[in-house]
């Protein structure tokens, strides 16, 4: 185990580093902040004050030591655009996207758990085949538009919650509810499908020769073994909405790690892109681990592999 | 038990069969039929249509739907500047779904050929995939658009390209499941102890089995890029402007969200609709190409007559 | 005899789809009394285990429905009462243990608390359950169970596995134990030692049991009566040293003769060229997946030592259980891996520095038929893209425009028919496909065939023609069989020498005449007296019955 554990830890960190080296050379790529950050008719003395004060004028692979030097540290160097530390800004950003990925999975799971389990109890009842067809509308609708489309019924038109902000409970309802609505639909479909595959297993067959009631068979014996594959799909589906609710951030004016981003790489602000990236790698290598503790935990077969 | 006699006729071709088949499940039939019918406006409609839904028409500015005076192709009503909605939006299928296919293909060839190498041979080459597959897969699709952007200036072959990198570890994953379970079947095992070549061997027994999850994971996937490029272009990264696509109308019709709706409403029912229908065909087609499945559905369909 | 404690009479049940209408069992009547033995008896597709199954009340409705009988037990019909009336005797009263423990075990629980569940469902409290859990495992053998209380399923083995099962069903004392093929896929040895339990513990409570099986051994064994079954009827009944010696029904009569094992010794015929030699063959893995903890523990030996020769012509039977090595013997002759030491001679040089267009020549003269000829055909190629393959491998052996008309031949010869040449193979039966198999080796005329535990899987029918159907193909073509197999019976009349192994070793090699006569290590000896014989007078004479 732990030699596993170690294995996984470095394999991660070598994809991790790898992961740094591409995006701050890709994000150089884009150009120069010089461009974006002074008048276009600043005189040449100005811009190479610019670059001079931001470490700009040195050789690529300079700036790239220097990087790594500061990563040793955590130090990702300072924000362009706002002057402040580029892993502070990242980290004040974080709670707010790590919390709409997990209200929104966890609705999701919830209903994903009790439809499925209810759609498979009888396959092919009406109740089955409606959870079915919503499921896959709801797996169908593209984010933006449902995000849209819910700020014009229910700030716009009904007035029921603000249009955009953290600050109540209330603003929170839309932006997860928008999020929750594609894994919901293929959450349901995973967990009545493997819910089905779960009733119709031999274990069962030995509970009913047991005795046991229906309740018992479906919630004891069926439902740990069908969550498995639940729980895989919502880890990738949390790690889908870490690395980019840009969009529901964006039309909600979300103060989370996604605007950050896509903020940071437009104004060519590249400290704060370095370490935007790298914490939502680490943040997603840290779902998948619990994510294979939670597995240990329900499938005793994958302890000490 | 009355015993199954084996049917004596050949197989029949397979799209009579697919057809067959495809009759049996209603949904997937309308599904089948809607995307048709979508794929032949795309192909035919922007010839036809001329100067409608390129032109402007002061006098029709954001005319509300619903509305025949100003003609038939006003029903879905005028954006902004007096173009009406369902000319654009079949202007736009063209675009859209091209982007899409040609997505879809470029990564399935590439992630398949990956897939199969790294299932394979596994070993170092298969490690090293692996890990650039991690890196790719955390890498920010945004921070690579933007990139690819402005390296490469605003084309469609650009957009085409973003997405398709991005996907490429879905195939690549999916394929390299299938084929380190599927070589070490035993028909597998029979082929290479008579001696066939790697060549064989990939080509002839592995490829066909791993194609029919290949073929309903292109059916997700085309869905998923669909609903990725309206993201960028909704971001103002993907396709740029004479050209547009659904995604675009959504973005450019969100300005007019309090005043206007449709702008927006319509290109996201038709994403949406699309959407849908790709995922109940994929749904068909899985159980359509799973053998045993299959089988119990074409026993089915011979009964029948 | 003593008091019925179940009888089904005029039981139906059909299974309903869109396809039709698949009739299971068609008025099948049986009883059991307690302390009695009943075993149902038939191959696959027979409906042996339907009636069992509606007892229990584990027929899925739909698709299947019990169109006429009754199951009387205790003044009751058991297929009218209601969920509940029938939860409260399931696992008390009448309980049931299957095939496959494995998978009837849920995974994810420790094997304790699947024990205890049974003696909760039905009235006893946490405290009660937990120390009659140890009891009960204890009772059914299972060393150290109190300290295994809290392992998984996973975590043991076969017969250990189908201990736990026992134990769960005999937690309650029922009045009767159905038991659907409960030895069938464990080793011989093991099997013995099941039998013996159930049998010691239908001694001590009396209970009554049913046994539902397909090997004749195991009726002859432990059953008092017996009830034969074909496709879904009764064909006899009776005591079973009645029906067994004097059976009245011809397919009883067919049964009974396709046991292997009752043919005279093969005469060996003399030495020939030696064809293919091991010499010294160890091949070892590493358990731990850490390559810094390798060392003595971590290192297992699947082969220790072998060495052997095959003649050209004859049949070398290898018999031995599971981790025994026959099969990791079988991987290294096809040099699907390498042995740590040692080496495989053909024709005097090394199989494993073989290149090109030798290689091509071994992988031509060595040819394969595995156990799941299921799994080892591709079900996406027809019949004839299977059988023609090898010479698509190997140009030059046959112009393609005379592939049809030797498929054709092949498939002739094998006993199917010209036209199968044009199907898929999931239209044809478990014993069709392994004629299959069988004529896809011949295509390219090898000297050897390897039988990995050919005809296993098989009906016991159609393992009888299946091995007539190799001997003869030996006869014609001069081929040297090697014939891998769990059961000795079996290699008993096929082979001309056999090799006994036992966790990688070697523990006995000779002709198939000394072996069985004359067994010289304790293993084999074991081994043979291990396994059923379907005379019940002779498990009289060993004293198992």
């Amino acid at each position: 185990m732990a030699y596993y554990l170690t294995k996984r830890t470095i394999w991660s960190a070598v994809s991790l580093f790898g992961l740094v080296v591409f995006v701050f050379f890709m994000a150089r790529l884009t150009g120069s902040p010089v461009d974006l950050y002074l008048p276009i008719d600043a005189p040449e003395s100005l811009r190479a004050d610019f670059e001079r004060i931001h470490g700009f004028d040195l050789p690529l692979w300079q700036q790239f030591v220097g990087f790594l030097g500061g990563l040793l540290t955590f130090d990702f160097g300072e924000s362009l655009r706002q002057g402040l530390p580029a892993l502070d800004l990242v980290l004040q950003a974080m709670p707010t996207t790590l919390l709409l990925a997990l209200y929104s999975i966890g609705t999701a799971l919830v209903v994903a758990i009790v439809t499925g389990a209810l759609a498979a109890w009888k396959p092919n009842s009406i109740f089955d085949r409606i959870a079915t067809v919503l499921s896959l509308l709801g797996a169908s609708l593209p984010n933006f538009w449902v995000a849209i489309v819910g700020v014009l019924i229910f700030s716009v038109t009904l007035r029921w919650v603000p249009t955009s902000g953290t600050g109540s409970a209330a603003q929170w309802v839309l932006p997860v509810l928008v999020l929750a609505i594609r894994p919901a639909g293929l959450l349901v479909q995973v967990a009545r499908s493997s819910m089905i595959s779960a009733l119709s297993s031999a274990y069962v067959k030995t509970a009913q020769a047991k005795g046991a009631a229906p309740a018992r068979i479906i919630f004891i014996h069926a439902l740990r073994n069908a969550m498995l594959p639940v729980i895989t799909v919502a880890g990738d589906q949390a790690a889908g909405i870490i690395n980019g609710a840009v969009i529901v951030e964006t039309i909600f004016g979300f103060p989370g790690v996604g605007k950050l981003l896509i903020d940071s790489i437009m104004f060519r602000d590249f400290a704060v892109v370095q370490a935007g990236v790298m914490v939502t790698a680490v943040a997603i290598f840290v779902l998948n681990f619990s994510i294979d503790i939670v597995y240990a935990v329900l499938d005793p077969r994958t302890r000490g592999q | 038990m009355t015993t199954q006699t084996a049917n004596p006729e050949r197989p029949k071709p397979a799209l009579w069969s697919i057809l067959a088949l495809l009759r049996r499940d209603k949904f997937a039939l309308i599904a089948a039929v809607f995307l048709s019918i979508t794929l032949l406006a795309a192909l035919i409609a922007p010839p036809l249509l001329g100067g409608t839904g390129i032109d402007m028409d002061l006098m029709a500015r954001n005319a509300p739907p619903f509305e025949l005076e100003r003609g038939f192709w006003h029903i879905l009503g005028s954006d902004s500047l007096g173009r009406p909605i369902l000319a654009r939006i079949l202007i736009a299928a063209q675009t859209t779904l091209l982007i899409a296919a040609a997505a879809v293909a470029l990564s399935m060839v590439v992630g398949v050929t990956l897939g199969l190498i790294a299932g394979y041979r596994g070993g170092l080459v298969g490690d090293v995939i692996m890990r650039l597959t991690d890196i790719v897969m955390s890498f920010p699709s945004l921070l690579l658009a933007l990139v690819v952007l402005y390296i490469f200036g605003p084309a469609i072959s650009n957009v085409i390209l973003v997405l398709a990198i991005t996907r490429v570890p879905v195939y690549l994953r999916t394929t390299r499941a299938e084929v380190m379970e599927i070589r070490n079947r035993m028909f597998v095992i029979a082929a290479e102890v008579t001696g066939a070549s790697v060549f064989r061997t990939v080509f002839r027994h592995i490829l066909p089995m791993v194609a029919p999850t290949i073929a309903t994971l292109m059916t997700i996937e085309f869905a998923f890029v669909m609903l990725a490029e309206a993201s960028l272009s909704f971001l103002g990264l993907g396709v740029q402007a004479p050209e547009f696509t659904w995604g675009v109308m959504v973005a450019e019709g969100r300005a007019y969200l309090a005043t206007a709706w449709w702008l927006s409403f319509w290109p996201g029912v038709f994403i949406a609709l699309v959407t849908m229908s790709l995922n109940l065909l994929s749904n068909w087609l899985r159980i359509a190409t799973d053998p045993v499945q299959r089988w119990r559905l074409e026993k089915e369909v011979a009964s029948d007559e | 005899m003593s008091e019925t404690l179940l009888e089904v009479s005029n039981l139906s049940v059909e299974f309903r789809s869109s396809r039709g209408i698949t009739k299971a069992v068609q008025n099948v009547s049986w009883s059991v009394a307690r302390g009695e033995t009943l075993a149902i008896l038939g191959e696959s597709g027979s409906g042996k285990s339907v009636s069992a199954n509606a007892v229990m009340g584990l027929i899925d409705s739909p698709p299947g429905h019990i169109t006429s009988g009754t199951a009387m037990y205790r003044g009751r019909d058991l297929l009218k009462l209601s969920r509940s009336q029938r939860r409260d005797i399931n696992g008390k009263s009448i309980s049931m243990i299957f095939q496959d423990p494995l998978a009837h075990l849920n995974p994810v629980y420790p094997i304790g608390w699947q024990i205890e569940e049974v003696l909760r469902i039905h009235g006893a409290s946490a405290s009660e359950a937990r120390s009659r859990a140890i009891e009960l495992l204890e009772h059914v053998k299972l060393p150290n169970a109190r300290e295994r209380l809290r392992d998984y399923p996973h975590q043991f083995s076969g017969g250990q596995r189908q201990r736990i099962m026992i134990a769960m069903a005999v937690a309650l004392r029922p009045d009767l134990l159905i038991a659907d093929e409960p030895t069938t896929a464990l080793d011989v040895t093991v099997q013995a030692r099941i039998l013996e339990l159930m049998k010691d513990l239908q001694r001590e409570s009396g209970m009554g049991m049913v046994l539902i099986t397909h090997d004749l051994g195991v009726v002859a064994q432990i059953a008092d009566r017996v009830v034969v079954m074909k496709d879904g009827k009764i064909v006899e009944t009776g005591p079973v040293t009645e029906v067994f010696k004097d059976p009245s029904h011809p397919y009883t009569r067919q049964l009974l003769d396709a046991v292997p094992g009752q043919e005279p010794f093969r005469h060996v015929e003399q030495k020939r060229e030696v064809l293919v030699e091991g010499k010294k063959l160890v091949k070892e893995y590493i358990l731990s997946s850490n390559p810094f903890k390798r060392n003595a523990a971590t290192v297992t030996r699947a082969l220790d030592e072998v060495s052997f020769k095959l003649h050209a012509g004859e049949t070398l039977g290898i018999v031995g259980e599971s981790g025994s090595g026959k099969t990791t013997l079988a991987r290294t002759l096809l040099r699907l891996t390498e042995p740590t030491s040692g080496e495989i001679a053909y024709k005097g040089g090394n199989v494993f520095s073989l290149k090109g267009g030798d290689l091509r020549d071994f992988r031509r003269k060595l040819q394969v038929v595995f156990q799941d000829p299921t799994a080892s055909l591709n079900p996406r190629m027809s019949i004839f893209e299977i059988v023609s393959e090898p010479w698509a491998i190997h140009p030059g052996v046959l112009p393609r425009e005379k592939w049809r008309a030797e498929v054709e031949d092949l498939l002739v010869q094998v006993g199917l028919r010209a036209e199968h040449a044009d199907r898929y193979p999931h239209q044809f039966s478990g014993g069709q496909r392994q004629r299959i198999a069988i004529a896809r080796a011949l295509a390219l005329r090898p000297e050897i065939i390897l039988c990995d535990e050919a005809v296993s899987a098989l009906d016991v029918s159609v393992q009888a023609q299946v091995i007539a159907l190799l001997k003869d193909l030996q006869k014609k073509h001069g081929l040297a069989f090697i014939f891998i197999a769990h059961d000795l019976p079996l290699v008993r009349d096929f082979a001309d020498r056999v090799m006994v192994m036992c966790k990688g070793k070697l523990v006995e090699e000779g002709t198939t005449e000394e072996i069985f006569s004359n067994p010289q290590d304790p293993y084999t000896v074991e081994l043979i007296a291990a396994s059923p014989h379907h005379d019940p007078d002779a498990h009289a004479r060993y004293g198992t019955a």
